[in-house]
């Protein structure tokens, strides 16, 4: 079970958690200024790295914030927490593929 | 006019469960309380609330445990449910909140004893020490399959266990379970 | 039966407190201390069973954990029987029976040992090579004959009759193992004051010095040295010391699984003392002091009862003050049997010992040895047994350039056998640490860490006791971020090895039966006709030969089989591969993994404030969600049929009354609340006034429909919202994902206030007249209060939120009051509708009279791929909304197709034919298969107001296709169906303003 920094509540366990999937994906300000194409990989195209992925958790049986996380996919690792509307402190375009 | 008869009474969940009172832990059901679910972003200046998450303000007949960075869970015996309601909108009257009613939602459990921590932790998955949670904490977290809000108001053995009333049933019989398992070595 | 193998003296058994217990009906006789091992070699019995493939006879081969052989089947009163216990780790205590497995009429005379004879045909992959033709045999008679011939021991029959606890711990420090290495890992992070937990599988704490009987540690005897240490770890509150607890399971972030054994070895355990506690514990360090374990040597007919580990034989000799036999042979390429040949002949035994190195290679201890009186056999191989149930002899010859010399029978009753040691990694690999090969240990051990932990003593190849303690003490002192070094002085450890693979032999090697791994009955030649098959990764080799795949994990066979995988390919060990370590580390049960949660505690069954009066009144429930929902009311003599008939009808010519509790409720709190439902709603909400509800639609960004419910509005900043019964938590869930991450500037705040409000939907004709009596402070009158409105005031002078709402499509109330009052204000409300005849129902009920009215029912008509206009709802959507979530979606070209399915009615030519719900709909049951399914039907009832069947359904083009004939599938062919409007009852709706 996975220990977690909630960056409200500090490091608590994994079944006080879900995972949302991947972070910063803005909804579009205005969605129909989008095409068809873009708005499918906006709703279904997701990134699936071997390595460091910036993550939506909620600590949903806590504090019940969302906030954001830098997970190594391969190691279970988390390089940072941090909270929604934050950028992380590491260069996700440099991590390892 | 209202007969008398069609007067309704109130009827708690669990009332019917005796006290289980074993060597090192037991558990009590709690009566009938005012609970409030306040909402906030700033509540600067308001001495009862502004604290750290996960700790509370206490009085004698009153609490407020911060949940999380806008969330608090207020409590007072239940004849002072107006008198904190109308405490919080004067404290905040300039502010945005919002206070809803939740008296009849949380039920409390509590369970006391020198086990209590280690009965706790057959399904709450927190460092329960005295470091790590001591007096005055709270927190929402999980007890087994029910989430619950678990909060230490002393610093003797004591702790309460809040959950929504339909499963108040599962969290009594877990603790108990847990109480009867934990003070056998 | 007496215990003839019994020293008179030694051991650490209790003499005083003798014990007795069955062995296949046999009593047998032991003392409290002994493992069902130790007392049946106390009695001179080493047959304890018969092995997995081939039945052979098969004795005790180890004295722990890593047993793979001596499996029994453990009786410890109903509910309590337990199979594939290992004999050296059950703890004998009064009163238990223990049975032999796998053998059958009896142990001595088992017919499935025909397998022996066939082994020639049982050979590596036999199942893949035999049953594969004819295909018409793999369901019918090879798997069940296979299944039938399969697997060890009986499962039980019965519920377990014990508890479980489960616990979850928090430490600083973990140290797994309380050998020596462990005890002085311990004693150095307990000192700093951090939080220690030690936990050890063995009932005492100690490892290797519960058997070192001439060992001294600082000048101490290594018994009170360990009793010292134990007695010092005892007396700190910050440390708690764990007997009779395996760390199974090694996680992420060093989460770690412990079973604690509680009660197992106590016949006097009272009964609701928990059997097992899982320990789920978080370290934040770990120390891996989990010692080594002894490889057999792999030699013909090596696995005959009474061939044991050499070590075994000391520790069953010094620990157990039992002989395991009367003359003993050790066969050896390691030092540390020396160790055992001298202790074994203080207690005077008979003892040859067997080297199978050159005497060039030996040291000292030769000399030593045969000082004592000892026969030393040097540069021997071993290249047979003598015996079947029980060893008789084994076979030697001597080696000399390779060449096999004259074989010689050594007669014995028992053979001590070591071929080395190999550090027990297991949980260091579960914790994803990469393994290095150490050549000079022939073993692999812990690399790179990839969690806080690390490993110290034989688990790391330090097999010297010296360097175990002062090893332990450094990981202990490290993992607690103390600098302190302590040194040890202690008697030299034998250490050192020969590395042999399967021994030479002057056999022809197609006849020998040489076992690596004796639980899965897997031998040398099993090994290497897979490899001559074309497998060479150690991973397709394990499987294909089910090598180390037993529940013994490999831990006795794992680096002989690997050994004998490089040696026949030629290729460096470390380039054969490992094998990866998976938890558990030693079997668990599944009450420990289970804990409390069973029966009432399998899951939290939510239950209404008004569930005790339905209860009362003879409701069936079904379940929804967690939720247990009344279902229907039958009367005496009534089927379910009947019931549901009765309650429809009673609704809509008179009143009903039901309970709607489980209906999510969220209340919506802020300026911006309009404005934050017109973001998640496809309605409009800005205009909707105070005192007004609204049937709100939500649909996912993807267009498609999530959750329905209607909502109120309570004040100009103050939405009651409600949601389905299964959908509440997704809903709320929904809601704050967007207000927290979409749009965080919106002033709103949500709270799920579900069970704050005991909700009594009251309905029907007479609904009004029900309640009007009851209420205050409400005008009910239509004028007032029309269909759609929400007034706060009080029932039964209890405050009441009430909704004139309907989900029937008749005059309808929902009163909403605080949940402690639910019970009371029903109460009442019956009693009030007493004169009209009020009944109440169930969700059956509700089902079926929303269906009349083509109500959907999200989860039911909807399956996530179901958009507002397929249902026939796209007139909720406002128009005028720039955006909403969901609405860029309903735009997408697949979304606005047409051939979409869309929500229809459908009758059944015969009236009283009830369609199967889920049933595919087809245009023409005479197309060839595979036919094309327009659809499927969603909702399908016997409506007593309607005096016939009716169902919903999504059929392609759907509404077009109203009057055309379809056929929808039935458990025996197709029945015709015709395609009408989706509302069977009240179609003008004028019954519900009435």
């Amino acid at each position: 079970m996975l220990l977690i920094d909630c960056p409200f509540c500090g490091k608590r366990p994994e079944v006080e958690f879900r995972c949302g999937g991947e972070a910063h994906i803005a909804r579009p300000a205005n969605p129909f200024a989008v095409d068809d194409q873009a708005w499918g990989e906006h709703l279904f195209v997701r990134k699936n790295p071997r390595g460091l992925h910036a993550e939506r958790w909620i600590h949903a049986h806590g504090c019940g914030r969302w906030f954001n996380a830098i997970r190594d996919t391969y190691t279970d690792r988390f390089v940072e927490t941090y909270k929604a509307g934050e950028r992380p402190s590491v260069d996700l375009s440099e991590a390892r593929a | 006019m209202l007969e008398a008869r069609n007067l309704a009474r109130r009827v708690a969940p669990l009332v019917a469960e005796a006290p289980v009172v074993l060597e090192r832990a037991s558990v009590h059901t709690l009566p009938a309380h005012a609970r409030f679910s306040l909402r906030a972003r700033d509540v600067s200046g308001v001495e009862t609330l502004d604290h750290p998450i996960g700790r509370t303000w206490l009085s004698e007949k009153r609490f407020a445990a911060r949940l999380g960075p806008d969330e608090w869970l207020l409590g007072a015996p239940e004849s002072d449910g107006d008198l904190l309601q109308q405490g919080i909108e004067r404290a905040l009257s300039s502010r945005f909140f919002s206070l809803v009613d939740i008296s009849h939602r949380n039920v409390a459990i509590e369970i006391s004893g020198p086990a209590a921590a280690e009965a706790l932790n057959a399904g709450c998955p927190l460092d329960l020490s005295e470091a790590a949670f001591p007096n005055g904490s709270a927190t929402r977290t999980l007890l087994g399959k029910a989430e619950i809000v678990l909060a230490r108001p002393s610093a003797a053995p004591v702790y309460r266990v809040e959950c929504w009333r339909s499963f108040a049933t599962y969290a009594h019989g877990f603790l108990i379970e847990a109480a009867s398992s934990a003070s056998f070595r | 039966m007496a215990q003839t193998y019994r020293l008179p003296t030694g051991g650490r058994i209790d003499r005083s407190k003798p014990i007795r217990f069955t062995f296949d009906g046999r009593t047998i006789e032991g003392f409290a201390g002994d493992t069902v091992a130790s007392a049946l070699l106390a009695n001179g019995i080493h047959l304890t069973g018969r092995s997995f493939k081939y039945h052979r006879p098969r004795g005790i081969l180890t004295h722990g954990s890593d047993e793979p052989s001596a499996l029994l089947s453990v009786d410890r009163g109903p509910g309590r029987i337990d199979p594939n216990n290992r004999a050296t780790v059950v703890e004998a205590r009064e009163g238990l029976k223990a049975a032999s497995q796998n053998r059958w009429p009896s142990l001595s005379f088992d017919v499935g040992a025909v397998n022996d004879l066939l082994s020639p045909v049982f050979v590596a992959g036999f199942y893949y090579k035999t049953f594969m033709w004819p295909r018409s045999f793999w369901d019918r008679v090879y798997e069940p004959v296979i299944r039938a011939a399969a697997g060890l021991g009986v499962a039980p029959q019965v519920p377990d009759a014990d508890r479980y606890a489960n616990r979850h711990a928090h430490c600083d420090v973990l140290v797994v193992g309380a050998g020596p290495a462990g005890l002085a890992a311990a004693l150095a992070a307990a000192k700093t004051g951090k939080r220690v937990i030690v936990a050890d599988e063995q009932p005492e704490l100690g490892g290797s010095l519960l058997h070192e009987t001439t060992t001294t540690i600082d000048g101490q005897s290594a018994e009170a040295w360990r009793a010292a240490a134990i007695a010092e770890l005892d007396a700190q509150e910050n440390v708690i010391l764990l007997p009779r607890t395996t760390a199974f399971g090694y996680y992420n972030h060093n989460h770690i699984a412990m079973t604690e054994r509680v009660t197992d070895h106590r016949a006097d355990a009272p009964k609701t003392a928990p059997r097992e506690r899982l320990w789920q514990v978080r370290a934040g360090e770990v120390v891996l002091a989990t010692g080594a374990h002894e490889r057999p040597l792999v030699f013909a007919d090596n696995d005959r009862p009474g061939v044991m580990l050499a070590e075994s034989v000391r520790v069953f000799v010094n620990r157990y003050g039992v002989l395991p036999g009367r003359k003993i042979v050790f066969a050896t390429s390691a030092v540390s049997a020396y160790a055992a040949a001298a202790d074994v002949k203080a207690a005077g035994v008979d003892v040859t010992l067997v080297d199978l190195r050159p005497e060039i290679e030996c040291g000292a201890e030769v000399e030593r040895l045969q000082a004592l009186g000892v026969e030393v056999l040097t540069g021997h191989t071993v290249v047979g047994t003598k015996g079947r149930m029980r060893v008789e002899g084994l076979i030697v010859a001597p080696v000399t350039n390779g060449e096999i010399g004259a074989r010689r029978v050594i007669s014995c009753d028992c053979v001590g056998m070591s071929g080395g040691w190999t550090p027990a990694v297991h949980l260091f690999s579960q914790s994803r640490g990469k393994l290095a090969y150490d050549e000079g240990l022939d073993a692999f051990v812990p690399g790179a860490s990839a969690q806080a932990e690390r490993s110290a003593g034989a688990a790391k190849g330090l097999y010297d006791l010296m360097d175990c303690l002062a090893s332990g003490f450094a990981a202990g002192a490290e993992a607690a971020g103390s600098t302190e070094v302590r040194t040890f002085s202690a008697t030299p450890t034998p250490v050192g090895f020969k590395p042999v693979r399967a021994l030479p032999t002057d056999a022809n090697p197609a006849k020998v039966r040489a076992f690596v791994d004796f639980q899965n009955d897997v031998t040398a030649k099993d090994l290497k006709l897979a490899m001559r098959e074309g497998f060479e990764s150690i991973e397709h080799v394990k499987r294909y030969t089910t090598t180390g795949m037993a529940t013994d994990q490999g831990k006795t066979s794992n680096m002989n089989a690997l050994g004998i995988v490089s040696e026949s390919l030629n290729r460096p060990l470390p380039s054969v591969g490992t094998t990866t370590f998976r938890p558990p580390y030693t079997p668990v049960t599944f009450g420990a993994l289970v804990g409390p949660a069973r029966d009432a505690l399998f899951d939290p069954i939510r239950t209404t404030p008004i569930h005790d009066w339905a209860a009362e009144h003879g409701a069936k429930f079904e379940n929804v969600a967690l939720w247990r929902r009344a279902w229907f009311f039958p009367r005496p003599g009534e089927d379910q049929h009947a019931a549901v008939a009765r309650e429809c009808k009673a609704v809509r010519n008179g009143v009903g009354i039901f309970d709607a509790s489980t209906l999510g409720k969220i209340e919506v709190v802020g300026p911006d609340a309009a404005e934050f439902m017109n973001r998640l709603y496809v309605n409009p909400w800005t205009k909707l006034g105070v005192g007004r509800c609204r049937y709100g639609l939500m649909l996912k960004e993807d267009g498609f429909i999530l959750d329905d419910g209607v909502v109120a509005r309570l004040a100009d900043d103050r939405f009651h919202v409600t949601t389905t019964t299964g959908g509440a938590p997704r809903v709320l869930n929904h809601m704050e994902d967007y207000l927290q991450t979409e749009w965080p500037e919106l002033n709103v705040f949500l709270t799920s206030t579900t069970e704050q409000w005991a909700v009594i939907a009251v309905q029907g004709p007479k609904a009004g007249e029900t309640i009007q009596n009851l209420v205050s402070g409400i005008d009910l009158s239509n004028e007032a209060f029309p269909h759609m409105a929400v007034r706060e005031g009080h029932i039964c002078g209890t405050p009441c939120r009430l909704f004139r709402v309907s989900f029937t499509g008749d005059l309808g109330y929902e009163i909403n009051v605080p949940s402690d009052y639910g019970r009371a204000v029903w109460e009442a409300v019956m009693e009030a509708g007493a004169p009209f005849g009020i009944t109440p129902y169930g969700t059956e009920t509700m089902h079926v009279l929303r269906a009349e009215k083509g109500y959907i029912i999200v989860g039911q008509e909807t399956d996530g791929t179901v958009t507002p206009d397929d249902v026939g709802l796209a007139g909720m959507i406002a128009k005028a909304k720039p955006d909403f979530v969901g609405k860029r979606s309903l735009a997408r070209p697949d979304l606005v197709a047409s051939g979409r399915k869309q929500l229809v009615g459908l009758e059944t030519a015969d009236p009283g034919e009830v369609l199967d719900e889920g049933a595919q709909i087809v245009a023409d049951p005479d197309q060839p298969i595979p036919m094309k399914m327009l659809g499927h039907v969603t909702s399908s009832y016997h409506s007593a107001n309607c005096g016939r069947s009716i169902a919903l359904a999504l059929v392609e083009g759907g509404r077009a296709l109203s009057g055309k004939t379809l056929h929808v599938t039935t458990p025996t062919g197709f029945t015709t169906v015709t395609v009408r409007e989706p509302v069977f009852f009240d179609a003008e709706g004028g019954r519900i303003n009435a």
